[in-house]
């Protein structure tokens, strides 16, 4: 069906708003902030695409989604046949439709993006998405008869994942080897429940084994078992390293080894793969924040995840601490506008020098910097530069790092012939994504180093197809 | 989801401490002394470091000894042969340097013992003169004494309150030995944290090169938390990928024991729920 509507008419029907949990009390729990589109609202966005011959919306998706369809068939109220369309090129809908950067991508591309707003692109993934799995009428996409060929992918993060489903669905057996105790990496244990529910990860983890990917958790691939073993004993033909960039970064300051301090990945951890904000219930211990002053050192994404977390778990003051102004954050604008809508105060243009300490070694404060924008460094920013005399004491019981990851070292330390680069991330063949030493292939963050979600799922699914391509023809 | 990793023998070696050999046929092929396992009981459980004591390739299990102190450590101390736990994983860590360094002085502080076990079996194998000093605070707590004497060249037992071997602590003959003018080339400490501060300070001023094994709070053990961030040299390491063994002397020990304490009320709590639990069972 058509949309009955002219182009000028679909103009004029505004961007629909996404119904959300009301600030005050989301900021006292974990549910969901965003609650989804109703059918309603869901119809009235999608009326608004223009259906462009040449949709810019899809050469703006790093896993390529056929947007443009699949807002077509959410019109016609055929919902279930938009959640197959993406599934097609998009393993995993329900997670991107809620964390992608879409107004960096598919919706920054859209055409009346900027006059109008764009589509909402993401709101309508993530509508189609919950439709289909409330509806427990999964379009899981056919398997190709078995090839007979085992793949071992190391890493269950959304890199992983996305080549697992391409792989499967080409005939080969695939088993995917995870360090921790659960499925999903940084979309169990980075990303907090109230912006991604656990149980959305699971329901796309509990597709892909219907659709019979074999996942091994507690391996650490390098410890438990070595790549070479993978490929000489275990009788895989082909490995996918995606560890991802899960490493730490702390900024080198005095007293960051005081109790009360944690990096944004200990933090998250704790809350959200350990599930220590439901005391009693589970046993990993985490700081009690309640009326205690909290800040995260950072601007991004995890950043904001850190202190939103903070703020649920009842924190008094609830800072973020940025050394450049607003609109260097790194973090979705959507981020950003729901923290400070959570009273979290953004203390921008700040950067702290030390963490002071009371005589048991617990964090008391942080001894920061004001500072000013000078002029623009490598990477087009403008460079933070401190102002002299501006040295003042914020009182903290608990400072979290949230200043980026580095790479996972582990599977490259254990298997010298995978050549890397500075950084330890490893070399990868921009196109093949194939790593110095044959049948091993390396994609994601532990390639590009920390990046999206959706980035790491283009890469899975690149290199599954160069993996398969290296299985049927048998050429390196 | 299913507990997959099966206890096949348990017992205990003195109170609160038990032996458990479970099957984990991948990290039994993989471990070297030295290095540790992530284990989590059950499903709602924390994930804990411990190192283990010895593993058998060919039967594909690994031995872990655990002091029953917090609620995860009781609840393992309570399983039996038969029984399973849902995570093991490991080995973790660098695996401890052995070589041929001379004599070496291999100091065990109560559990501290079983993970100096290995190591000491493996420096013996290398070639070393292994002199084991054991200690406990009373007789029941000096364990695998008969284990470490079939290979040791001689062993010394101490207990705080002399109820077995020299009254007094591991530190007294390792500074009589000195004193005596025996060359100590190479020092393991594992025990409570001032036992291995207290090792360090005897041997620092002989300058004896001089290793601990660090057990900080961890929760992943892949170098992905940074929770178990220890100082040495002045620098922060992960004790789960860089150690857990470091030099003796650089370790700052006073961190560490501030870090180790700083959910000491939250696990107190914690072990009150359980043993409130564990009555109502009984009752």
């Amino acid at each position: 069906m058509a949309n009955p509507l002219k182009p000028a008419e679909r103009m004029k029907i505004p961007r629909q708003h996404m119904p959300e949990q009301n600030a005050g009390e989301r900021s006292q729990n974990f549910k969901e902030v965003n609650l989804g589109l109703s059918f309603e609202l869901a119809k009235t966005e999608a009326s608004r695409c223009l259906t462009c011959a040449s949709p810019k919306c899809v050469d703006g998706c790093p896993v390529g989604v056929k947007v443009k369809e699949f807002v077509e068939l959410v019109l016609d109220g055929k919902y279930l046949d938009a959640a197959a369309k993406i599934r097609e090129d998009n393993i995993l809908p329900a997670v991107t439709g809620r964390v992608c950067p879409q107004e960096e991508q598919c919706e920054g591309a859209c055409v009346i993006n900027k006059k109008f707003g764009s589509v909402g692109i993401g709101y309508l993934e993530r509508f189609v998405a919950d439709y289909e799995r409330q509806s427990g009428k999964i379009g899981l996409p056919a398997i190709a008869p078995a090839t007979g060929k085992k793949v071992a992918i190391i890493g269950s993060g959304p890199a992983g994942l996305s080549a697992a489903g391409d792989l499967i669905q080409r005939g080969h057996a695939v088993t995917v080897f995870e360090a921790l105790h659960d499925i999903g990496g940084v979309l169990i244990y980075g990303i907090p429940e109230f912006r991604l529910p656990k149980d959305i990860v699971s329901n796309e983890v509990e597709n892909m084994r219907r659709m019979g990917v074999q996942f091994e958790t507690d391996v650490v691939v390098g410890k438990t078992v070595t790549v070479d073993e993978l490929l000489n004993e275990e009788g895989f033909s082909a490995v996918l390293v995606a560890t991802g960039a899960g490493l730490p970064q702390f900024l080198g300051v005095p007293g960051e080894n005081l109790c009360g301090v944690y990096s944004a990945n200990e933090f998250l951890t704790r809350v959200n793969l350990m599930k220590a904000y439901r005391t009693g219930e589970f046993e990993t211990p985490i700081f009690d924040c309640r009326d205690k002053n909290v800040a995260v050192v950072g601007g991004g994404n995890t950043a904001m995840d850190a202190i939103r977390s903070a703020k649920r778990l009842g924190a008094k003051n609830a800072y973020i601490i940025y050394r450049r102004s607003e609109a260097e954050m790194p973090a979705r604008l959507e981020e950003v506008k729901h923290a400070k809508e959570e009273g979290i105060q953004l203390l921008l243009l700040n950067n702290p020098v030390e963490f002071i300490g009371d005589d048991k070694g617990w964090l008391r404060a942080a001894r920061c910097l004001k500072m000013e924008l000078g002029p623009a460094d490598e990477t087009g920013r403008r460079r933070p530069v401190s102002i002299q005399g501006s040295e003042y004491e914020l009182p903290l019981d608990v400072a979290i790092i949230a200043v980026g990851t580095s790479s996972n070292p582990l599977v490259q330390s254990t298997t010298p012939d995978i050549k890397t680069r500075k950084g330890g991330y490893i070399e990868a063949n921009a196109e093949t994504l194939k790593t110095s030493k044959p049948g091993v292939f390396a994609a994601g963050d532990i390639v590009t180093g920390g990046a999206t979600v959706i980035l790491a799922m283009g890469a899975g699914r690149k290199a599954a197809k160069a993996i398969n391509d290296y299985l049927s023809t048998g050429q390196w | 989801m299913t507990a997959r990793f099966q206890i096949v023998a348990a017992h205990f070696l003195a109170p609160d401490v038990k032996l458990l050999r479970i099957t984990a046929p991948r990290i039994a092929k993989h471990h070297k002394p030295g290095q540790f396992v992530i284990i989590r009981v059950n499903d709602t459980g924390e994930r804990i470091p411990l190192t283990i004591a010895e593993s058998d390739p060919a039967a594909g299990t690994v031995t872990i000894i655990v002091q029953g102190i917090g609620k995860t450590t009781k609840m393992l101390n309570r399983l039996e042969a038969g029984d399973a736990i849902v995570d093991v994983v490991g080995p973790l860590g660098k695996a401890s340097e052995i070589e041929k360094f001379g004599t070496c002085v291999v100091i065990g502080g109560g559990v501290g013992t079983a993970i100096a076990y290995p190591t000491a079996k493996g420096l013996k194998q290398a070639g070393n003169e292994v002199i084991t000093i054991i200690g406990g605070r009373n007789r029941q707590l000096v364990i695998l004494e008969d284990e470490i004497r079939a290979f040791a060249d001689k062993v010394i037992i101490t207990t705080d309150d002399g109820s077995y071997g020299e009254k007094g602590l591991v530190i007294d003959p390792l500074k009589s030995m000195i004193a005596a003018g025996k060359k100590v080339d190479y020092v393991l400490a594992i025990g409570p944290i001032p036992m291995m501060r207290a090792v360090a300070n005897v041997t620092r001023e002989f300058k004896i090169k001089t290793v601990v094994s660090l057990n900080p709070i961890m929760v992943d053990g892949t170098g992905m938390c940074g929770g178990c961030r220890v100082q040495v040299a002045g620098k922060s390491q992960f004790a789960c990928v860089d150690g857990p063994e470091f030099d003796a002397h650089q370790v700052d020990f006073d961190i560490l024991t501030k870090r180790n304490a700083m959910y000491r009320d939250l696990e107190r709590k914690s072990v009150e729920r359980h043993q409130c639990q564990l009555e109502g069972m009984v009752k």
